[in-house]
């Protein structure tokens, strides 16, 4: 029998820190995937965002550097235009992405940059322990909002690749889930995408990524995962939601 | 196709999705704990195995490793 | 030319290879001056960024990469990048920031004031760090200044600002650049380019062991004994027999230089200490200056701020009157004479 499953020759072997059922550890290991089967690992520069992955380069093998919170896109700006030859991807989380770093973001994708952004939506503001993200679903408990996210007070989860797709200069925006087999398939096959993007000098490409955060929605990994097609693709469903390359496929 | 995986018992933190996945339900949760005080999970080799690597898919800590042939 | 176009040609110059900025009064020259001649230059880089916050995390990208790279503003927008300018000198990435500053606080006024000192000098963002701050006070000092900015940058890999005002931003005077620009833009080798022949790195400064921070902020702090050993700068003027000493930088210094010239004709024994690194500040020239002098008089358009710098260095050793005008307000040479001279017969020097 020929070994047919393995850990990418990109991500580092050490544990992670990261809670039973999280989705980070499988979207570092996808992300590491493709950038092996890409042939990218001495081209990449990554930047890794405040938050649970702020240890992300403790496991992604490539050349990272830590940014302010919110700040990715802009870092990953700085960094394409004194170094077009990097491929630059930001990996951000929901605050970071679509809270702090709103303006950021959209200006990155409405000047085109060709820089990758992974956006991991989780709903909710996991290392500082659950409080309210800008992508919290309406009536969802976090320590903040206590009594559920009411509309009045804290308006709607913000929806930023139906947001961005509006912006010229994006030019692949797709949302993904990792709560199944055929989900963590499709994110695979987006993450490529995404940085075939950036190869081609096409614009900005984002994926973002529903994810499991078990331990701060306070349910059980599996739990978890099935929260996401319950609840969450309710509100974010998932799709191309803009492609301006000829093909619609990812290949 | 027969298929085998090896669980890496350490790595494992027993979040239970490979055994929610798994399509043979060969997969189980030890009763004795790893060194990291989870209870990890352990493959149930019957022969039933196709190696279709669902549970290393869906594994969150890369601690299954698929063999096939 | 103006100050701020001269800014903008001594850096492309200095082989700067990006500009982010954001347009506000008094520095927006400098911006158009990028804009016009340094975004065709081959290999490099202007933006006009969203905001302050977001051009100096573009220059902390392109510093990750190890080119030259500056961002410019005024006062408010300092403020903005005070995080940005923590994780530069966090992450010991050099940059040049360029502060053309304006009355405050709040959105102030859009004339010239020197009410950021303490916002330069003191790393307004947080934690322990500093950066080095050059004040020039002359079109010339500016372009001079402004080359020196990227050589100390690079050197020491700490940011550095050139602390200047909407004064010497706008006036014209002749300048003459000193150096060429280089054929092949710098790339520092330390630079995060990706893992190409060699394991891959991270760059970070966040830890869950204090411990490894510690050792970050010491190791840093020994770097800056290394800049106040060897790059304090400063110019005395007329000092050598003087009885009051006029302590002022910047645009400040330049009247105060007018001020000092006209009670001079007088008969005052005024001289002038103008500190041009404001970190490293000179404190060792003001104590030397006091085992001779024991007035001086310190002047700034402020509420007071490089003062408190003046009185650390004479630790009681001399007197120190404070004259000082903030918000925009320009005094003028013979309202400093005034002020030097009645501060002079006040004090009985004139016995």
């Amino acid at each position: 029998m020929k070994k047919v499953f393995t850990r990418p020759k990109s991500l580092k072997r050490n544990t992670f820190h990261y809670c039973p059922g999280c989705g980070h550890s499988i979207i570092h290991r996808l992300i590491c995937e493709v950038i092996d089967e890409m042939n990218l690992q001495d081209k990449v520069i990554g930047i890794p965002p405040p938050g649970c992955s702020v240890f992300a380069y403790y496991y992604f093998d490539v050349d990272m550097a830590e940014s302010a919170h919110g700040r990715g896109a802009a870092v990953a700006t700085g960094i394409k235009r004194a170094f077009p030859e990097a491929v630059v991807f930001t990996y951000q989380g929901d605050g970071d992405l679509a809270g702090i770093g709103t303006a950021e973001t959209i200006h990155a994708a409405n000047r085109g940059e060709n820089v990758t952004s992974i956006f991991i939506n989780n709903a909710v503001y996991g290392m500082t322990g659950g409080q309210m993200a800008p992508t919290t679903l309406s009536g969802q408990k976090t320590t903040t909002t206590p009594y559920g996210r009411d509309a009045i007070l804290e308006g709607h989860p913000i929806k930023m690749s139906e947001i961005l797709a509006l912006v010229e200069g994006a030019a692949y925006i797709e949302r993904v889930a990792v709560n199944s087999p055929a989900n963590i398939r499709k994110t695979k096959k987006a993450i490529h995408k995404a940085f075939q993007v950036q190869l081609g000098k096409l614009g900005f490409a984002m994926v973002e990524i529903l994810s499991p955060c078990p331990t701060n929605w306070k349910m059980s990994p599996y739990e978890a995962w099935q929260w996401i097609d319950k609840e969450m693709t309710k509100v974010f469903p998932l799709g191309v939601i803009k492609d301006i390359t000829e093909r619609g496929d990812a290949d | 196709m027969k298929g085998s995986i090896e669980i890496s018992r350490d790595l494992c933190k027993g979040c239970e999705l490979c055994i929610s996945f798994c399509p043979k339900g060969i997969i189980a949760l030890s009763d004795k704990l790893n060194m990291n005080g989870y209870l990890p999970a352990v493959f149930n080799d019957n022969g039933e195995c196709t190696g279709c690597a669902i549970c290393a898919l869906v594994c969150p800590e890369v601690a299954i490793e698929v063999y096939r042939g | 030319m103006t100050g701020n176009a001269a800014i903008g040609e001594a850096a492309i110059r200095a082989g700067c290879q990006s500009y982010f900025g954001y347009p506000i009064t008094p520095q927006n020259e400098l911006t158009e001056y990028m804009a016009t001649h340094l975004s065709r230059r081959k290999g490099c880089s202007f933006i006009q960024a969203e905001s302050e916050i977001a051009a100096v995390n573009m220059v902390y990208g392109a510093s990750l990469v190890g080119v030259r790279t500056m961002t410019s503003s005024s006062s408010p927008g300092i403020s903005l990048k005070q995080e940005g300018i923590s994780y530069l000198a966090a992450c010991e990435l050099p940059a040049v920031i360029a502060n053309m500053s304006r009355g405050g606080p709040g959105l102030g006024s859009i004339v010239a004031a020197q009410s950021d000192y303490f916002q330069a000098t003191r790393g307004g963002g947080h934690g322990d760090y500093r950066t080095i701050v050059l004040a020039p006070s002359s079109v010339q000092e500016l372009a001079d200044l402004t080359h020196k900015a990227f050589d100390l940058a690079d050197k020491y890999k700490i940011p550095v600002i050139i602390l200047g005002d909407g004064i010497l931003g706008q006036m014209m005077e002749p300048v003459e650049f000193k150096h060429e620009a280089p054929a092949e833009l710098p790339i520092r080798s330390d630079a995060l380019r990706g893992a190409r022949g060699r394991p891959s790195k991270f760059i970070k400064t966040f830890t869950s062991n204090p411990a490894e921070l510690e050792e970050i902020n010491w190791s840093l702090f020994r770097r800056y004994e290394l800049i106040k050993r060897d790059e304090t700068a400063y110019e005395t003027f007329l000092a050598e027999d003087a009885e009051l000493i006029v302590v002022a930088f910047g645009i400040a210094a330049r009247i105060a230089k007018g001020a000092i010239r006209t009670v001079r004709t007088e008969g005052l024994k005024v001289g002038l200490l103008r500190p041009i690194t404001l970190w490293p500040f000179p404190y060792e020239a003001a104590k030397e200056l006091a085992k001779g002098v024991k007035q001086f008089l310190v002047f700034e358009m402020n509420m007071g701020q490089m003062l408190e710098d003046v009185q650390l260095a004479l630790e009681g050793q001399g007197e120190v009157s404070f004259y000082g005008r903030p918000g925009g307000v320009i005094p003028t040479p013979s309202e400093v004479a005034r002020v030097i001279s009645r501060l002079y017969y006040q004090k009985g020097l004139n016995k």
